[in-house]
């Protein structure tokens, strides 16, 4: 049985060439290859739909609400504050580090439990690490009812007149 | 300043410390070097150094094993993507399903590739089965590595076969009905089969989760045991299973090789 080996074969320069070449041609067409099975990968990870609650929704009539109040609304992850000139809606997500901030009714402060920041009942950090007090959303009125969206953040003193 | 070649860029990365701390040698094409690369390398070692060119003749195997493990690799792949996007939950598993199929980014490639791969999958093993058949290769010493490939056909197949659960349309409700009353049928323990296959008396949330904890990780663990094992025996018995004399599709000697 012969041992199948080029490596005694004498290579002509043309031969040489023309193996350069299609190895170029194949490396070059790999790397293509691998950049776009990657490109493709990622492009396929980023979903087209979310499976995620609307950031608009309703949550009640201005009248239902006494002055002076403040409500907690766990699950939409915010807070509503009555005042008399109006209305205001309050993000209830950590500035820190993003957890639901607790309000402590008795005492008339919202506080943190994960790392324990205050805040005062507009959202004014008065201790721990929080950076920045906790932004106001938008509020709308429509047909009577209040509408919250809390992809819109709005200026710091924003209240929505009743 | 030295000519830019593609050699000599390939020569100036493989004297790197990096390069040489993992692939432990340089680019001289020696035969010595040649044989220590294959040593030297996880996913190279699967093949011998050296092999007898009858063995790697197409029409000796028509490398229905290799495809087949070929099938299997795209299967893992397309199938781990194909995770990313299904929750094997009854409200959400048919929504998933038609979701890959009409709205996720190159969903129906994924999915087309994973089915068309599943079938050609179960074909190439039966033909790899039939081909070690009738060229007498389950004979001894190979008889151990002919019932781990019976198991591998098994498991083949029990993997086709839970997979056919997860889209949750009407074929994969009535397939899995049919297929877990005929272990039903099993005499004395029938009843027990089917209610541990199925995780309680109907098709149904249980069925569904176990279904595809079988197929996405219980059964791909079996079958890359038993395809490891295979193949690591085939070169513990000595290579593929070659007849004593050259057959005539193979002329790999002349008669001046003989002479000579």
């Amino acid at each position: 049985m012969p041992l199948l080996d080029d490596l005694t074969v004498p290579l002509s320069d043309e031969e040489r060439q023309r193996r350069a070449l299609l190895q170029a041609i194949g490396a070059g067409a790999l790397a293509a290859a691998a950049i776009g099975t990657g490109a493709t990968a990622i492009r396929y990870l980023w979903p087209e739909v979310l499976f995620e609650p609307d950031t608009r929704f309703r949550i009640g009539r201005p009248d239902d609400m006494p002055v002076g109040t403040l409500a907690v609304l766990p699950a939409q992850k915010i807070f509503v504050v009555r005042e008399p000139a109006g209305v205001y809606a309050m993000s209830a997500v950590c500035t820190h580090l993003g957890c639901l901030v607790q309000y402590e009714r008795e005492q008339k402060r919202l506080l943190c439990p994960c790392h324990g920041s205050r805040f005062s009942p507009d959202g004014h950090v008065t201790q721990g690490p929080a950076p920045r007090p906790l932004p106001r959303l938008q509020v709308s009125l429509e047909r009577g009812v209040l509408v919250v969206d809390t992809a819109k953040v709005v200026a710091p003193d924003a209240v929505l007149k009743v | 300043m030295p000519e830019l070649t593609l050699e000599s860029i390939a020569r100036a990365v493989t004297e790197t410390r990096v390069y040489r701390s993992i692939v432990r040698r340089g680019l001289a094409a020696t035969n010595r070097n040649r044989s220590l690369a294959v040593f030297g390398n996880f996913f190279l070692h699967i093949h011998p150094v050296k092999v007898n060119v009858r063995a790697i003749a197409f029409t000796r195997t028509f490398y229905l094993g290799g495809l087949a493990g070929g099938c299997y690799l795209i299967l893992v792949v397309t199938g781990i993507f194909l995770m990313f996007y299904y929750h094997p939950s009854v409200p959400r598993a048919y929504d998933d399903m038609k979701d890959l199929q009409f709205v996720v980014y190159m969903g129906p490639f994924l999915r087309n590739v994973h089915r068309w791969a599943a079938h050609a999958m179960v074909a190439l093993v039966l033909a790899h089965m039939a081909r070690v058949f009738f060229a007498g290769a389950y004979r001894p010493p190979r008889e151990f590595n002919w019932v781990i490939g019976v198991l591998l056909l098994l498991v083949t197949i029990l993997l086709s076969y839970t997979g056919y659960l997860l889209p949750w349309d009407q074929l994969a409700y009535w397939g899995v009905t049919v297929g877990t009353n005929m272990a039903d049928a099993v005499p004395g323990l029938g009843a027990q089969i089917k209610f541990l296959l199925l995780g309680g008396q109907a098709v149904n949330e249980n069925a569904l989760l176990r279904f595809y904890v079988l197929h996405c990780v219980v059964l791909p663990l079996f079958l890359t045991i038993l395809a490891s094992v295979h193949i690591w025996r085939v070169r513990k018995d000595g290579g593929i299973y070659l007849p004593e004399r050259p057959d005539h599709r193979t002329p790999t000697h002349t008669s001046s090789d003989e002479a000579a």
